[in-house]
């Protein structure tokens, strides 16, 4: 397993590596120019003498490979640059946000797994009946929806017709310290909204597991065996039926990367998502690397996770791949 | 799945949608002489009524209109983008499965690579370097969803090589060409134009969520996401309507094209176990 771990960490250097080279190149080929991005509604007026004073400052007059490598080994000492948008360094903004968007997207994943598992129970429990036919058909319309509209609908529901809950943000627009009831008060509505838009997944996975284990022998024996229906649906078929799901879990993580890009900035969650959107928005070319880099980094992580799980669940998976 | 008159109802529902869909909006921008873009601050943010099905947006604009025009242009990105990456995933599929060696180590390492940053990520990423438009947004939603069609070309193309009549054709003496397009390409396209269905569904949301967060087509050419974004304010006064109805126009023919798309893949994969496998 360590073995495993330890390849698949070499593995991802190169494509982590191709990643930067690649946003790098893509920044290249557009017509974005940094110096003009720098020098904002001066560079209007400004002299070409200026600018190329400017172009030379920023080290943008230097051939795609060595302002690669510069950025590259700054980045490894931890310097990733500074944020024209949030006028600090890009790596306090990260280790600042990534805080909040891990809370949010864990608090997701949970309400995801619970309410997935317990409907995919349900309805895989006696698949073809109205309860399977009703859940599976809103998984599906779900499915179809997108996050941000599902947000929008939940802050018009809840925030502004019930009025029970806040409509974004992390604390309340008075407070200026960070409590955690206030928090889990914000944390609600996003956390909900991106549990719910991945629920499909994880429901339609338990459901087809659990109606499947239900045909197979075990289950037959251990009902032939007079075992509580209870005990059978727990013990035999869930334990059977949430194995797929939950080797995969790690390979969700590009799905709720895009789905915390979505709802963070609907909610104006002050997590890393909602900046990478705000740095797009900027052309901020410094931040936005270094996301998309990061991204990268835990999709491959997620991978890994995802075999490690699956060599852990089933032995007959070696740990070579 | 079972039941076939179940199975006949989704069908024809799907039919019956997706023909709805493209006759609106083909017919109705040329037939219906109405001006989509008309403001009338007088009949602002009204409520759903006979007049207006929809009600109307902030400025007055009739919203089951400005819909139907959101959906046009939603769904010609969509169409647009889902062919572009089709081609795409297709050529670098048959050549890595064709060509085989190292060819497709390269090749499977890209789309490896590619598959590691996430879809939405990467499309930003690309519309905000080259600024938004039409063109930048189908090129991000292409560039994003070749992948899948690539792995599923290749996969076809490998198991097609070890069949007797394609060994036969090779051991007859036929070109490597001509086993390409006379018998790969062909046995190859209803699963790549499966794909290509499935994903008009998927570039249509894509680009309703970069209109949505300002990374889209420009407010003049305004797509469902541009709706949505736009209604943001109005929302926050208490008017649903201008976001609900765009959101539905875009759960609808999702819904009805992965439903037709269902029935083809039935018939060309019926072995298929699982409802999640392709």
């Amino acid at each position: 397993m360590a073995r495993m771990t330890g390849r698949r960490a070499l593995a991802a250097v190169p494509v982590l590596l191709g990643v930067t080279l690649a946003v790098f190149a893509v920044a290249e080929a557009s017509p974005f120019d940094p110096v003009k991005a720098y020098a904002g509604t001066a560079g209007l007026t400004a002299s070409q003498e200026n600018l190329d004073q400017l172009r030379h400052n920023l080290g943008v007059d230097q051939p795609l490979l060595t302002r690669w490598w510069e950025w590259l080994t700054a980045a490894v000492t931890g310097d990733l640059g500074d944020s024209a948008v949030m006028r600090r360094p890009v790596a306090d903004v990260i280790t600042e946000r990534l805080g909040w968007s891990v809370l949010l997207a864990a608090t997701a994943f949970l309400v995801a797994i619970a309410l997935g598992t317990l409907l995919g129970v349900l309805a895989g429990r006696r698949r073809g009946g109205l309860l399977d036919r009703t859940v599976s058909a809103l998984a599906y319309t779900l499915e179809a929806a997108p996050a941000f509209w599902l947000g929008l609908l939940a802050i018009w529901f809840f925030a502004l017709r019930l009025g029970v809950l806040p409509a974004g943000g992390l604390t309340d627009t008075a407070s200026d310290t960070v409590t955690p009831d206030q928090v889990a008060r914000h944390l609600v509505l996003p956390a909900l909204v991106l549990g719910v838009s991945q629920l499909p997944w994880f429901f339609l996975y338990v459901r087809q597991g659990v109606g499947d284990a239900l045909d197979e022998d075990p289950v037959r024996g251990a009902r032939a065996r007079g075992l509580a229906e209870r005990t059978v649906l727990t013990g035999h078929a869930l334990r059977a039926g949430m194995l797929p799901m939950l080797t995969l879990i790690g390979s969700r993580v590009p799905e709720l990367i895009t789905g915390a890009l979505l709802v963070e900035t609907v909610f104006s969650w002050p997590g890393i998502a909602a900046a990478t959107v705000q740095a797009a928005t900027a052309v901020d070319f410094p931040l936005l690397a270094a996301l998309t880099v990061l991204a990268t980094a835990a999709v491959l992580l997620g991978n890994l996770l995802s075999d490690l799980l699956y060599g852990l669940a089933d032995p007959r998976v070696g740990f070579d791949g | 799945m079972a039941d076939p008159r179940t199975h006949r109802l989704r069908l024809w529902t799907s039919a019956l949608v997706v023909g709805a869909v493209v006759l609106a909006v083909l017919l109705v921008p040329p037939l219906v002489q109405l001006d989509e873009q008309a403001v009338d601050l007088s009949q602002k943010l009204l409520p759903p009524s006979w007049e207006h099905p929809f009600g109307t947006d902030d400025v007055g604009r009739d919203l089951l209109l400005r819909c139907v025009y959101g959906l046009r242009i939603s769904l010609l990105v969509g169409l647009v983008a889902a062919l572009v990456a089709t081609v795409l995933g297709t050529a670098v599929g048959a050549a890595a499965g064709a060509l085989g060696g190292w060819t497709d180590r390269t090749l499977m390492r890209l789309v490896d690579a590619f598959s590691s940053v996430p879809h939405l990520l990467l499309g930003i990423f690309v519309v905000a370097l080259f600024r938004p438009g039409v063109w930048p947004v189908i090129a991000s939603v292409a560039v994003t969803h070749w992948l899948s069609t690539a792995r599923i070309v290749r996969s076809e193309v490998l198991s097609l090589r070890t069949r007797p009549h394609i060994e036969a054709a090779i051991s007859g003496g036929a070109s490597r060409r001509r086993v390409a397009t006379r018998h790969l390409l062909p046995a190859v396209l209803p699963q790549a134009g499966l794909a290509a269905v499935l994903m008009v569904p998927h570039a249509m949301w894509h680009e309703s969520a970069l209109s949505f967060l300002g990374l889209g087509l420009p407010s003049h050419q305004a797509s469902l996401g541009n709706l949505v974004q736009s209604a943001r304010s109005s929302l926050l006064s208490g008017a649903w309507w201008p976001t609900l109805f765009p959101g539905l126009f875009l759960i609808l023919p999702t819904l009805a094209i992965a439903g037709l798309a269902g029935t083809w893949r039935d018939r060309l994969n019926p072995r298929r176990r699982s409802e999640l496998m392709l």
